[in-house]
């Protein structure tokens, strides 16, 4: 590698941001000063969205977890609840994100396999039961089948005597982010943004306290974005969303508050912390001054927080331990108000119990032993960490201006054009790794040889799945048929007409109608998304 | 003939078969095998086994390679292995790469797989693999 003498020492942080040996009161106040700062608690929550953050309100522990029938998840979740955790985040297999039944053809081989499977409210039905929902906030890692799985948990929650007004739990839902990676989307661009308007309007109707979008900045990130654009592309997403709720007529302030994120963790830690700093302080900037919020809730950017997939190695596995324990003090250290560690075994396998009971426990160490609840934002006025939020700050600025709004971004996914940028990132950023200029424990130094990779993987087990497409055949021959008909023309009937879907699929997951009816129908009116393959590279 | 002009002469398709949208590795590996002078084609995510034999055909391309995540690569490189010979295109090479775990190594090339790449090995190696690959099924040309 030739590199010019002088570049040895630069150091410069993957969002192209610069950072000097040493930070003082002149550098900080070059970047723009203490001036926006501010007080935690409020606006432009800088320091984090509550007053006393951890000491009034620790982190929620909420691991990602599911596979296999509504059994055994529910057996998982139970096991976590019992070591301690404090939510559920739930992970559904692929059948059922991209809205088939268990038993269509292209779910051979993938039931239960990477999440719960879901086919109807029964399995919804049996993966809480006995599972108090008021105490057990739950999150439901679902996007591009989100209608038809978020009604059957409001169905469930209803049918176990739980009022909508008063339930608690989020929904991932964050579809623009499934065309930029993951992959889970089914309709086109357009439709599925309102359909998750839809999921929003009814929430801030009927379930105020329930969050039905989490924005994923985290995927964008996994995909080869840095941690500028990541924050950049999360922001210009939300906003996407927010203005179409509200060309229905819907206040900023009745939709806002539903929104939260989830963000990725990997990298250099003090990058993290400004992006964060940053991202929070330009949200509610945002909210405030381009959309008029006067409620603070409007205004405060929550967030899960802690994984980061693309920093474990399949290399040295146990090394991902260490990674997810400074990935968990990272978010600690960042104002999170939920935390989710990829677990050390992840990089192989679905999490083993012991995984996933480990990534717990390293949050409840941090969480108990080390004095991370003490006091409000503890790197706050520091002139380093103060000079690269203003940088950050501007960073992030300068790409959001580059979108032009809302509009701007779901046009640019439309075309394919952030996918073409992130995809650049990854390639870039591979051959860094490849040039040794990105170095990676176990990957491009301290490597070992003869590498005993013991992880013990998850079994697949067949008879699981067989068991699932069964208890599908049973309900769909035991079920109210006319019912099921019935409720299904209605929602042809409101998705035709571009109306709100979401009381039409409750009623028809409550006569248990599939997961793949739902989509079924839903396909039929907006027809599938065609992926712009000619951005791959 | 020069190295690059040899190279040039394969093409490859890069496949997402099943319904796991994680595809940044599939991309990074196509731009790698074209950065090596090879033609590729990628399918796009959530492909059926008979859409990845019949843009194999429509291509007429020398390897077909699978990108998996999910954990289903034994049952998706079997149907990818049937769609191909279904229309008559046993002979093509096809190669697995992805979250494979060393135990599923044997049986995947047991059912007829050419080569497995998981997680982590390096592109020069995917490279070198697939000219030795497609030098053998063009019948004895070699490729260094």
């Amino acid at each position: 590698m030739s590199k010019d003498k002088s570049d040895v020492s630069r150091v410069v942080w993957e969002s192209g941001l610069e950072v000097k040996p040493v930070y003082g009161p002149a550098e900080l106040e070059a970047s723009g000063g203490y001036g926006r700062v501010g007080v935690p608690g409020e606006h432009p929550y800088t320091r984090g969205i509550h007053p006393t953050m951890y000491r009034g309100r620790p982190w929620t522990m909420r691991q990602y977890s599911g596979f296999g029938t509504a059994e055994e998840t529910r057996e998982r979740f139970l096991f976590l609840i019992k070591n301690g955790q404090t939510g559920l985040n739930v992970a559904f297999d692929l059948p059922t994100q991209n809205g088939y039944d268990s038993d269509h053809p292209m779910a051979q081989g993938e039931v239960g396999r990477v999440g719960m499977a879901v086919d109807t409210l029964a399995d919804m039905e049996i993966a809480f039961d006995g599972i108090d929902l008021a105490k057990i906030s739950t999150s439901l890692t679902i996007n591009g089948s989100a209608v038809p799985i978020m009604a059957m948990y409001f169905a469930m929650a209803k049918k176990r005597g739980y009022a909508l007004k008063d339930l608690r739990g989020t929904a991932q839902n964050d579809i623009l982010k499934e065309f930029i990676g993951r992959g889970t989307w089914i309709f086109p661009v357009d439709d599925s943004v309102r359909l998750v308007g839809d999921t929003m309007e009814f929430c801030a109707k009927q379930a105020p306290k329930y969050s039905p979008v989490s924005v994923c900045g985290y995927h964008v990130r996994e995909s080869g974005a840095n941690p500028a654009q990541e924050m950049a592309y999360g922001l210009a997403i939300a906003c996407a969303y927010l203005e179409h709720v509200m060309a229905r007529g819907l206040s900023v302030d009745e939709v806002a508050p539903g929104l939260s994120f989830n963000f990725d963790i990997h990298g250099n830690i003090w990058e993290q912390v400004a992006k964060f700093r940053a991202g929070r302080r330009l949200f509610a900037t945002i909210m405030k001054d381009r959309y008029g919020a006067k409620d603070p809730r409007s205004m405060q950017l929550r967030m899960i927080a802690g994984g980061g997939g693309g920093g474990l190695t399949v290399q040295q596995p146990e090394n991902n331990i260490m990674r997810g324990a400074y990935y968990a003090l990272i978010s600690a250290l960042s104002g999170t108000q939920t935390m989710a560690l990829c677990c050390f075994d992840e990089a192989y396998t679905i999490p083993s119990e012991r995984a996933a009971k480990l990534s717990l426990r390293t949050m409840q160490i941090l969480m108990t032993e080390m004095g991370l609840c003490d006091t409000v934002d503890p790197l706050g006025g520091s002139w380093f960490v103060e000079s690269m939020t203003n940088e950050m700050e501007r960073q992030i600025q300068q790409i959001l201006a580059t979108l032009e709004g809302g509009a701007g971004i779901v046009a640019a996914v439309r075309e394919g054009r952030v996918q073409a940028e992130v995809n650049r990132g990854a390639w870039e950023r591979e051959r860094k790794i490849e040039s040794g200029e990105v170095k990676k424990v176990g990957v491009n130094c301290f490597v070992e040889e003869e590498e005993q990779r013991d992880v013990a993987l998850h079994p697949y087990r067949e008879e699981e799945a067989a068991r699932q497409v069964q208890r599908l055949k049973r309900i769909r021959e035991t079920r109210d048929a006319a019912a099921v008909e019935r409720t299904l023309a209605e929602l042809r009937k409101v998705a035709a007409a571009k109306q709100n879907v979401m009381p039409a699929t409750i009623d028809a997951v409550e006569a248990y109608a599939t997961v793949g009816e739902l989509c079924g129908v839903l396909r039929e009116v907006y027809g599938e998304f065609k992926e712009p393959v000619g951005s791959w590279r | 003939m020069s190295q690059s002009k040899e190279r040039a002469a394969i093409k490859v398709l890069i496949a997402k078969p099943g319904l796991d949208g994680h595809d940044v590795g599939a991309k990074l590996v196509g731009r790698a095998l074209a950065e090596a002078g090879m033609t590729v084609c990628y399918s796009g995510l959530k492909r059926s086994p008979e859409q990845i034999a019949e843009r194999a055909a429509a291509e007429g391309v020398d390897v077909v390679g699978l990108s998996i995540m999910s954990g289903a690569h034994l049952p998706l490189a079997q149907g990818a292995l049937s769609a191909l010979q279904a229309r008559g295109l046993s002979h093509l090479p096809l190669v697995v790469g992805g979250v494979i775990p060393e135990k599923d190594r044997e049986p995947l090339l047991a059912l007829g797989v050419a080569a497995v790449f998981p997680v982590g090995t390096p592109f020069e190696e995917i490279v070198k693999a697939i000219e030795g690959l497609v030098g053998d099924a063009k019948g004895g040309r070699t490729a260094r």
